[in-house]
């Protein structure tokens, strides 16, 4: 049985008399891709700051690698990378410089930076300064920073949030990759999207509430609940019908008659799931 | 030890791009060279070390406090020191490391000052300890403003007045006797004392044990910011 690298039970955060978190549950194994989903203010970061021990819950217990999370290690810190809200990169210096200030404090051979900046695809902006990069490339030297001692566990907060689709797909990619590589990854994120290509697992969150956990394909299809096909025709036109026996023939008789454009399934996607849940969007 | 030597590199690389904090480590010797050569020397009523012991003490004063606060509070504002606290630098590291490393400019100005006054062998290293004992103590001070500041603006806002008081009284003191009775509280108006006349015995002792009293006001001031900020917030 594979152990949980998070670990989080009834966890309550409440700020000023104000429940942010309510009994928040859940676990993230290892080499698993976790997507925490939810909107602006749902307490996505407060959980991240639970676990990486930034906040104290109120009540519940978190845990990483089985440590709880008010009582981390440096052991344990030094298995984490991070891509947090702010990038907290020095502007004045250059790509390289930044990633030499962690890799002496973690002790990390400086031919590992040329390395992770090149699987960044920033071996041409090695000696930018940060102040002249532009969104995309200090986010991708911020997660090559998160991945520069080559961690068990990367947190990643929203790490996508405002890169244009190409960077996005790099990022992706390369979280693909860690994760290939033994990497178990905890991220945040509003994009569903991004949550159903490449997540194992996701947690719906809203106001607090954990309102829905699982696969993503698998929630998809738990909340299908107009079972129908649809059949776009050559001709343009849309036909729906009901996902079961008496479909066959008119399907199978469309297909014989070379009118079929596509044929599509009506899960939903996972925002319209989470409207459905949460009466709003992810937005 | 690694941390400390990874944020004191840190610091070396970033401060030879930042004109803000380079500056002022620069500008004080680079004035005291220039008024030495162009005023004092040519002058038959004032000493050589006149300029030299004005900006030292000034320097004393001014620079590792403003320079303290400023690197501390820039780094919590850009969030760079809680990525560097969660990546297992000790906030103690983290300070050593910074302070460390303002302490060995001082400690380097202290050898130009020094020079610039002529002094050498044993002269000369009591200049340079006397300016960096007082530089320890600007940097304790700035350290409490780092750490209680959110951000620059806030820092600067707050170390000025106190640099300004320590740089600038022990020149006011040259001028009024009144003054200088209550400025030799100051441990800048000791450091003053002493470079001015580095070779005398000085009452040394008298002079060191005002120092440290400011330095144990400014320890504490600094405990007290230090556990109520949040360097990682």
């Amino acid at each position: 049985m594979m152990a949980s690298v998070i670990a989080m039970e009834h966890i309550q955060k409440s700020f000023a008399g104000r429940m942010v978190l309510d009994d928040v549950n859940c676990s993230v194994e290892e080499c698993e891709i976790f997507g925490l989903l939810g909107p602006s203010g749902a307490g996505k970061t407060t959980i991240i700051n639970i676990l990486i021990g930034q906040l104290k819950a109120n009540g519940g217990a978190a845990s990483l690698f089985g440590i709880g999370c008010g009582n981390l290690t440096e052991e344990v810190h030094a298995k984490i990378g991070m891509v947090l809200d702010e990038s907290g990169l020095y502007s004045r210096l250059n790509c390289y410089d930044n990633l030499a200030v962690f890799a002496d404090i973690f002790r990390v051979p400086k031919t590992r930076i040329k390395e992770v900046l090149a699987r960044v695809k920033l071996e041409d902006a090695i000696k930018k300064p940060v102040s002249k990069l532009s969104r995309g490339m200090s986010q991708r030297l911020v997660l090559a920073r998160a991945i520069l001692h080559s961690p068990k566990l990367l947190f990643l907060d929203e790490p996508t949030s405002g890169l244009d689709p190409s960077t996005m797909l790099e990022i992706h990619n390369l979280l693909l990759e860690c994760r290939k590589n033994g990497t178990t990854i905890f991220l945040t994120t509003h994009n569903m999207d991004e949550a159903a290509k490449l997540c194992d697992n996701v947690a719906l969150l809203n106001e607090g509430v954990i309102v829905e956990y699982g696969e993503p394909d698998a929630l998809c299809r738990k909340h299908n609940t107009a079972k129908t096909v649809k059949l776009l025709l050559k001709s343009g036109q849309y036909i729906e019908l009901p996902c079961d026996g008496t479909a066959a023939k008119p399907i199978a008789d469309y297909l014989a008659g070379n009118m079929v454009e596509s044929i599509h399934s009506s899960e939903p996607d996972l925002e319209t799931v989470f409207i459905k849940l949460a009466g709003r969007g992810l937005e | 030890m690694n941390r400390i030597v990874a944020v004191m590199k840190k610091q070396l690389k970033d401060t030879l791009k930042n004109m803000m904090t380079l500056v002022p480590f620069l500008l004080f010797p680079v004035i005291a060279l220039i008024f030495t050569e162009l005023v004092a020397k040519p002058s038959p009523d004032l000493p050589d070390t006149f300029f030299v012991s004005i900006f030292a003490s000034m320097y004393t004063g001014y620079v590792p406090l403003v320079n303290m606060a400023a690197i501390i509070s820039e780094e919590r504002e850009k969030k760079s020191l809680r990525m560097l606290i969660m990546s297992n630098v000790k906030p103690f590291e983290y300070l050593i490391g910074v302070g460390g490393y303002v302490l060995l400019l001082c400690a380097a100005a202290g050898v130009v000052f020094g020079l610039i006054g002529a002094h050498s062998g044993t002269d000369l290293l009591r200049f340079v300890l006397v300016m960096v004992v007082g530089a320890l103590a600007s940097i304790l001070l700035g350290s409490a403003v780092g750490v209680s500041s959110k951000n620059q603006g806030a820092a600067h806002a707050l170390a000025m007045p106190f640099a300004i008081v320590a740089g600038f009284v022990p020149m006011i003191a040259m001028f009024n006797d009144t003054f200088a009775r209550i400025a030799n509280v100051l441990y800048t108006q000791q450091i003053s004392i002493m470079v001015s006349d580095i070779s005398a015995s000085n009452a040394a002792f008298c002079r060191f044990a005002v120092i440290g009293a400011n330095m144990l006001i400014f320890l504490m001031v600094f405990i007290f910011a230090y556990r109520k900020a949040d360097l990682q917030d």
